[in-house]
């Protein structure tokens, strides 16, 4: 019987009402009195020196009431790189400045380089076009392929850098010579050149943003659309404004999805606070979408060369991977440790493999920054392996089922240490690859190709066995590796003297639900109703400093701060009981939200010892504080490893090249479960993502760096008749074993491990219908591209 | 300026607009009906539907002067009278059809108006239906099903859950 309350119920969404009703608060629906409009006027070119900038004809154009320059910001900070990386040679990374408008040079189509702020949004749309005319930007030649950027030092993004390099990373680079050998004697070795194609995160809520400034306090006010306020005021406030923390509130209000393209600080922040100060007037920004595809951060474009030796049978021996990654114009806040720490160490796979070395090479071209997008270099890395598994299994004619089967680690060996540097937990990946060849009914598969090739289609199968590691942490590793942040979250559980509770958290709920699944845990926890539990984020006045929501990382690192504290809570209330009940503290057990003496029906609920500590007249005041709030601050002893298996049928039609997702399984370990209904929406989303970015979602600079895909009349987002139902499980459960909560994190899995299933799905079916010359077709797999794959 | 007449939710509205102003625009700014959303400016995303004397309609690329005298309907009216839920809203609670809640208001009004032309759709006219409203976070899965579901079919059966 499913629990219909508490951890591992499937408890509607509370938040759902508000935003079914219209009654959602996004940033831009926010009116504020006074306020004025920012309008950025951005370049046109991908890569100019700015000439000259003529503010005079649209300072005087009506309504104008103030105009910024990159000249105003050049003697504050720079938005930094959140993490510092190390070429080979133990030199330390190339990081240019990026200042809040560009100064010198426009380096990307869409970087700003003023701002007009006016009375109305129209005023202000049109003063900026006038600023557009009247600036003389030198185009300069544009570079754009990273290739021709690593090959041609004489053009170059950044004047001070002199081949567009920013690392030349090596991991590990102590294991290159024993993976070398490995190669050199290895039975057989596959090769796969292959792009992992950039994208563009697409949360539906436009970035937006709005400065406040009060001159009676000195206090500013940033709203702003952002999955981690306390690091956004962090970055705006110490980095770049010289603001004291202190002054700045940051408010992460409704935000209408992030998939990572929020976490990062950006220079429309800092310019909305700028202009409040001077004008003493709210100063609003949202963008238009093109601005969005413009500015917003990039994901993946990585081109790797992977090599993987293997026994003749199927035994993994090593793996060697070269890859170019792109950075864009500048350093987005996590773009350095998304090609590196985040997808170097996911190079194993779920395999036991004994030789593994990555190298990466990160590249400036004139394209907008690459940072973090779902799944965050874990989708690039397990792309590479399973395509490769996959290629290795064609070309000794070996079984992709056995193979993998043969290969994964197994249960009992756990802790695994990998050859990149993480040590798994726990995990069962027979188990979910079990689970997965049952429910996707894998044994059915010929009698349904015969069905699809009646109707003139060819069906493939295609199988991922994929593993992430989420929570990233602990924070003392990842300062040795060059993390510039802590990676810990907080949380604080008040309890109001009326026994319902406030919980503040430092993880940020835009589209996760944790509004209502964080109130699940400490309902169950406390034996309370969840709906006496308001859980409050988003404002950094009123929560603990915590490091917002990514990389699945909420439930496992702010959940276990939260579960902390209720732990705090209720070992304080035991000693409010004991004294009440006039027993010994160690006497009292705290169960269905009763504090009882053991072994007899003495008791206090919940409510009355909160009671006590608000009015504490029968209170032991001499040895305990009244008042029944605890916060907590849990940094994990290791990331967690969501891992699973999926499985995903195609149908190509070989006329067109089209493909069709004929059913997409997945079988996923998450540890344990605390909403169903909310996990499973997770992996829904997650697999539509990693279906777009197979079949649909490319992100296409010419070469002269202009954007083509630049809205959604050519940017092929996924829609609701591109995808079909999937099938999805999660009751495959290895707990994690070093967080309270036994939790893994389920966000991104979908987007890891859906990618190779289709791109596999594609080969399997292209080979079953005779196509065996193709080898590879890079994503997406359009039509066109099918098509001249199989004619080619 | 124009001076537009129209009634929404209900209730009579009348405003000076400039010929350019948008419906959405009109709504959001004009009437602080910020519910409907504006998310790509081309007509493509559909977090902006609102339904324009029955029909649903793009409010991002639609003028208010060209609706004068119209009925229109916004997610802030749909509700029902005593404020609950209607049908279709909470279909989208039950099945958890939203995430950020950004695209819901027009994933709502375009579900509202398909089962009002069509009050038992299949899955396949549901996701073609469905085609100009872009959702980032559900992969669409339980949008489809509760649009099934708010049209009185057993969504769970068929989605082969």
């Amino acid at each position: 019987m499913p629990k219909d309350t508490g951890i591992g119920a499937s408890s509607k969404r509370r938040e759902d009402v508000r935003f079914l009703s219209g009654r959602g608060v996004y940033t831009d629906d926010m009116a504020m009195h006074g306020q004025t409009y920012a309008v950025f006027v951005r370049s046109n070119v991908a890569h100019g020196r700015i000439k000259s900038i003529n503010t005079a004809n649209a300072a005087a154009m009506p309504g104008v009431l103030a105009i910024f320059t990159g000249e105003d910001f050049k003697d504050v900070g720079g938005n930094p790189a959140g993490w510092l990386i190390n070429s080979r040679d133990g030199t330390p990374m190339r990081e240019p400045k990026r200042p809040v408008l560009a100064h010198g040079k426009v380096r990307h189509v869409g970087d700003a380089y003023a701002a007009v702020i006016a009375e109305t949004y129209n005023q202000a749309k049109d003063a900026a076009q006038q600023l557009a005319d009247d600036s003389d930007i030198e185009e300069l030649p544009a570079i754009v392929d990273m290739r021709k950027a690593v090959a041609d030092a004489s053009n170059r993004v950044h004047d001070e850098i002199p081949d567009n390099l920013c690392f030349d990373w090596g991991w590990i680079e102590d294991n290159r010579a024993a993976v070398d050998a490995a190669f050199k004697s290895a039975p057989h070795i596959t090769t796969l050149e292959l792009v992992n194609n950039r994208l563009v995160p697409n949360a539906m809520e436009p970035r937006a943003s709005i400065g406040e400034y009060f001159p009676g306090t000195g206090d500013y006010k940033l709203t702003t659309t952002s999955q981690n306020p306390h690091l956004t005021r962090l970055l705006v406030a110490a980095f770049v404004l010289g603001i004291p923390e202190n002054k700045l509130t940051v408010v992460a209000p409704d935000v209408g999805g992030g998939f990572g393209s929020k976490i990062y600080h950006y220079g429309e922040e800092a310019l909305v606070l700028a202009a409040a100060r001077k004008l003493g007037r709210p100063v609003r920004w949202t963008a238009e979408r093109t601005e969005s595809f413009l500015t917003d951060a990039h994901g993946r474009d990585h081109v790797t060369k992977i090599e993987m030796a293997s026994t003749k049978d199927g035994e993994i021996l090593a793996i060697r991977t070269e890859t170019l990654a792109n950075v864009g114009a500048y350093l987005s806040n996590f773009s350095t440790a998304t090609p590196t720490f985040l997808h170097g160490t996911l190079m194993a796979g779920p395999y036991k493999v004994p030789h593994v070395y990555v190298n990466v090479k990160t590249v400036f071209t004139n394209t907008a920054p690459v940072d973090a997008y779902r799944g965050a270099g874990r989708p690039e890395a397990t792309f590479s392996i399973e395509r490769i598994v996959d290629k290795m299994c064609r070309e000794l004619n070996l079984d992709p089922f056995e193979v993998r089967r043969k290969n994964l680690i197994q249960p009992d060996q756990f802790p695994y240490t990998t050859p990149v540097g993480l040590v798994y937990d726990t995990g069962n990946y027979q188990a979910t690859l079990d689970k997965l060849i049952e429910l996707a009914d894998v044994a059915g598969f010929e009698k349904r190709a015969a069905a699809s090739k009646a109707k003139g289609k060819l069906r493939g199968m295609g199988l991922s066995t994929w593993i992430e590691a989420c929570g990233i942490a602990p924070s003392n590793l990842v300062g040795v590796l060059g993390s510039r942040v802590g990676l810990y979250d907080a949380a604080t559980v008040r309890v109001n003297a009326t026994g319902n509770i406030s919980v503040m958290t430092g993880a940020h709920s835009h589209g996760q639900g944790h509004e209502t699944v964080f109130a699940q845990v400490v309902a169950e926890k406390l034996g309370i109703p969840e709906s006496s539990i308001e859980i409050v984020h988003g404002d950094t006045s009123k929560i603990p400093f915590g490091m917002g929501s990514y990389g699945s990382r909420s439930l496992a690192v702010c959940g276990s701060a939260m579960s902390k504290a209720v732990d705090k809570i209720i070992a304080k209330g035991k000693k409010i009981a004991a004294h009440m009940l006039e027993a010994s503290e160690n006497d009292i057990v705290f169960a269905d939200g009763k504090f009882s003496v053991a072994g007899t029906d003495k008791a206090k609920s919940f409510g009355e010892i909160a009671f006590s500590a608000y009015v504490p007249h029968n209170y032991p005041l001499e040895t305990l504080e009244p008042g029944l709030e605890e916060t907590a601050f849990y940094d994990p002893a290791n990331f967690t490893y969501p891992a699973g298996a999926y499985l995903c049928e195609v149908e190509v039609d070989p006329e067109t090249g089209k493909v069709d997702i004929a059913s997409f399984t997945c079988a996923d370990d998450f540890g344990h479960v605390m909403n169903p209904m909310i996990v499973e929406g997770q992996v829904h989303g997650g697999v539509g993502q990693g279906i777009g970015q197979a079949l649909l979602e490319n992100t296409s600079y010419d070469e002269n760096g202009q954007l083509l895909t630049a809205s959604y009349m050519d940017y092929a987002m996924p829609r609701a008749d591109d995808v079909p139902f999937y099938k999805v499980d999660h009751s495959c459960i290895t707990p994690c074993t070093h967080n309270p909560l036994g939790v893994k994190g389920c966000g991104e899995a979908g987007a890891i491990g859906s990618p190779p299933a289709v791109v596999n799905a594609v080969i399997d079916a292209l080979h079953r219908g005779g196509h065996t010359h193709v080898k590879h077709i890079d994503m997406p797999v359009s039509p066109a591209r099918v098509w001249q794959a199989i004619n080619g | 300026m124009t001076k537009v007449t129209m009634t929404v939710n209900g209730k009579a509205v009348s405003a000076e607009v400039e010929g350019r102003t948008l419906l959405s625009t009109f709504l959001r700014e004009g009437l602080g009906l910020t519910g409907t959303h504006v998310g790509c400016d081309t007509s493509q995303c559909g977090a902006c539907v609102v339904h324009v004397d029955g029909k649903a309609v793009k409010s991002c690329t639609t003028f208010a002067a060209d609706v004068a005298g119209a009925q229109v309907k916004t997610i802030e009216g749909m509700n029902n009278p005593d404020g609950s839920l209607s049908v279709v809203q909470q279909a989208f609670q039950d099945h958890h059809g939203l995430q950020c809640g950004f695209c819901t208001p027009g994933m709502v009004m375009s579900s509202a108006a398909l089962l009002a032309e069509n009050p038992k759709p299949t899955e396949a006219e549901i996701r073609h239906y469905l085609e100009g409203n872009i959702c980032r976070c559900t992969g669409y899965h339980n949008i489809v099903k509760a649009v099934l579901a708010a049209s009185g079919q057993d969504a769970a059966a068929l989605a082969a859950e």
